[in-house]
């Protein structure tokens, strides 16, 4: 696995307090994976990806633990993670478009970014050139500044100049939001080459589009107010989502083919809770049609289904024995189902080999506890 | 209600203005009352330009835009703040439509005192709850409230809030909710669409595919400051006459349906097909330096590629605009309500 993420909690320090952004966050990624990260703004999404890379002076990490490759990344040491960044851990900012320095031409700039790695820019030029290249770029614009690119042009160039040293982990933030179908598609489908490529192990995506997951993701993990809600293959989360989050979210989105006159699709009300003093019990508990009693708990992060783990109390006793914990608890049923979950649930029977019920059986020696 | 007939715009670049940029060609179209009319179009083709001509933001160059019998490039000092009361926009940035220094309901006062001086206030408060009810905002909610204390999606309802207290027939909407987050636009658009049930003219400027589709009656497809193809939404998403329309059809993501794979050479040659020679080996990183081996040698599938590049490079091309010299292309009608360019560049 070559990035693992334990219990990570990140937060600002602000005069009002800490503001915990990422809050006890566990996921890992696989060799050769793409995993998108999902959910609206505010949720700690581009803190957790940033602060993989460099956490800014006012973040700090409260505590956990991140491997990448299994050796610890000391994400809150800036000395130790210097020659970690670029190298072993990337980042393709969000505005990609203005990480460019103005004052220099493309190729000066890179040189100059070698340099303070200690490479040498000569001998790095003909792979540069060849995969500025592939991108569908002219060695040339190596020569240009950046006032002279288009903004397609210039994302491009940033994700090549950030995976130049085949680095371990890429996280990519917000890189396709600025830009026109055609290019959007184009920067998505060179995601999947560098990582076909080996230009880079596992790649974070970190979006609020949905649809571009989709087209590009292996997994999704969808955040919600600091916490995770949901993690599982990017189809499942598609057809299949277990979190009502999740289900409003998919339900939200319009798409070619879908007209207002046959069918209204209605947003979520409501917006996610400030991180400040955030609410006690499960924090989608103010927006979420199927909130009952329970709900007043934090809902446990937990497997329900092989490779598909949610924070939900509607499916936490399902839980796998590897979750544990959420299992052994009492159930006090669900008062009120999700209708969307009811039917997501049928259409699941005969395509998937996840079906719902098959789980439980399968994990009848814990999850019989009940 | 509003019609543009051969609406052209030049901009006059380089230093001394020697070069000239047509940011729209030819244009013509109307916008119809009670209709969602979407145009889309991606950056630099105009799309921004012409609703910014129908809001007199910026004069034509040449050909006319009229609303109900008059030429709005006429209308001068009151005339003109009659034909504001009658059409507006809303524009993309939330943030930056408002001043932070004031309340966001400030934008409410400036409406009164250029236009209606003589309600009183009691009334107009009354008026304001109405329009903020309409949009599905609670007025306590957000009434004496700075910008940086309401979410973007609540700002964009006021700005539309705004525009429903004036009498208010043509509404332009320029990418209004790209900026929203994906829970909350369907709420806009759900919006804007019951706006049209009250007789409203609406253009909505955007560059999604999925979100035109979903709330207009027409489309008209920009492409660099051209029309090629416009008419019923239906007819145009689902039997797509004009090449560029079928490449953006094809690349817009979608949930449930991939990508296809190959059904677009622009994309295929800008990667280049997979090469097996040349590529770095597996994490080499520790073994051996990544930047080492040089890949200069060319493949024979790398030329190919680069040849099938330079094929496609006509519709990659920087140049967004047409020259001034070429020729636009006509209009044919291919079934009623569908006009499609007889397509000279995109092949």
């Amino acid at each position: 696995m070559a990035l693992k993420v334990e219990n990570l909690r990140l937060c600002y320090r602000t005069l009002r307090g800490d503001v915990v952004a990422v809050d006890d966050v566990s996921f890992g990624i696989d060799d050769g994976e793409i995993m998108g990260l999902a959910g609206e703004s505010g949720c700690g999404k581009s803190t957790l990806g940033n602060g993989l890379v460099r956490m800014d002076v006012r973040m700090a990490q409260l505590g956990g633990r991140v491997e990448l490759d299994d050796k610890e990344l000391p994400i809150s040491n800036d000395k130790a993670m210097r020659p970690l960044r670029f190298a072993e851990v990337s980042i393709v900012p969000q505005y990609a478009m203005s990480a460019l320095n103005p004052t220099r031409k493309v190729g000066k700039m890179v040189a100059e970014l070698l340099k303070s790695r200690h490479l040498d820019y000569k001998s790095a030029l003909p792979e540069l050139e060849r995969r500025v290249k592939l991108v569908g770029l002219d060695a040339e614009v190596l020569k240009r500044y950046p006032i002279e690119l288009s903004g397609g042009m210039k994302q491009r160039l940033v994700m090549v100049i950030s995976t130049l040293l085949n680095p371990s982990l890429l996280i990519a933030d917000e890189v396709t939001s600025a830009l026109d179908v055609s290019t959007q598609r184009a920067v998505g489908e060179m995601l999947l080459e560098f990582r076909d490529r080996e230009f880079v192990k596992s790649t974070m995506v970190i979006t609020h589009d949905l649809s571009i997951l989709a087209q590009i993701a292996d997994t999704i993990l969808v955040m919600y107010a600091g916490k995770l809600a949901e993690k599982v293959s990017a189809d499942v989360v598609i057809n299949n989502p277990l979190h009502p989050y999740t289900q409003l979210l998919i339900s939200s989105l319009p798409e070619v083919g879908v007209r207002h006159d046959a069918k209204t699709l209605v947003g979520i009300p409501g917006r996610p809770p400030t991180l400040l003093n955030p609410p006690t019990g499960c924090r989608f508990r103010e927006r979420c049609p199927a909130a009952f009693d329970r709900c007043a708990e934090q809902p446990p992060f937990l497997e329900v289904k092989p490779g598909h783990s949610v924070a939900c109390w509607l499916h936490a006793d399902a839980a796998l024995p590897a979750g544990g914990a959420g299992a052994a608890l009492t159930s006090s049923g669900p008062g009120v189902s999700l209708s969307q979950a009811g039917s997501a649930d049928t259409l699941s029977g005969p395509v998937e080999e996840l079906s719902p019920a098959g789980a439980v059986d399968g994990s009848s020696p814990s999850g019989g506890a009940e | 209600m509003l019609t543009l007939d051969n609406v052209t715009k030049i901009f006059k670049t380089g230093t001394f203005g020697g070069g000239s940029t047509p940011a729209v060609r030819n244009a013509s179209f109307e916008i119809r009352p009670g209709e969602v009319t979407a145009l889309i179009g991606e950056s630099g083709s105009g799309k921004s330009t012409l609703g910014k001509m129908i809001l007199r933001l910026t004069p034509v160059t040449s050909g006319k835009i009229t609303f109900e019998g008059t030429d709005v490039a006429s209308l001068k000092g009151k005339r003109l703040r009659e034909y504001y009361r009658h059409v507006q926009g809303v524009f993309q940035d939330p943030f930056s439509s408002y001043n932070p220094v004031f309340r966001a309901d400030r934008v409410f006062a400036t409406i009164k005192r250029s236009y209606f001086p003589d309600v009183s206030n009691a009334e107009w408060r009354g008026r304001v709850a109405n329009s903020l009810e309409s949009v599905g905002l609670n007025p306590v909610d957000v009434l004496d409230k700075f910008t940086h204390q309401l979410s973007g999606g609540q700002l964009q309802r006021i700005l539309i809030a705004r525009a429903l207290l004036l009498d208010i027939k043509i509404l332009v909407a320029d990418e209004i909710i790209s900026m929203l987050d994906a829970s909350t636009r369907v709420d806009v658009l759900n919006l804007l669409s019951n706006l049209k049930t009250r007789g409203l003219g609406v253009l909505f400027i955007t560059h999604d595919l999925s979100l035109g589709n979903y709330i207009s009656e027409r489309t008209i497809i920009l492409r660099r400051g051209v029309v090629v193809e416009m008419g019923a939404t239906e007819k145009v998403f689902d039997n797509p006459q004009h090449e560029y329309t079928k490449m953006l059809l094809t690349s817009v993501p979608q949930l449930h349906k991939k990508w296809e794979p190959g059904s677009d050479s622009e994309l295929e040659a800008m990667l280049g097909p997979s090469d097996d020679d040349g590529r770095p080996g597996r994490y080499s990183k520790s073994s051996l330096h990544p930047l080492a081996g040089a890949h200069s040698r060319r493949s024979r599938r790398e030329r190919e590629a680069e040849a099938e590049r330079q094929a496609a490079e006509g519709l990659l091309k920087t140049d967004t605009y047409l020259r001034t010299h070429e020729e636009v292309p006509p209009l044919v009608e291919v079934e009623d309500d569908h006009l499609v360019a007889i397509s000279s560049g995109a092949g």
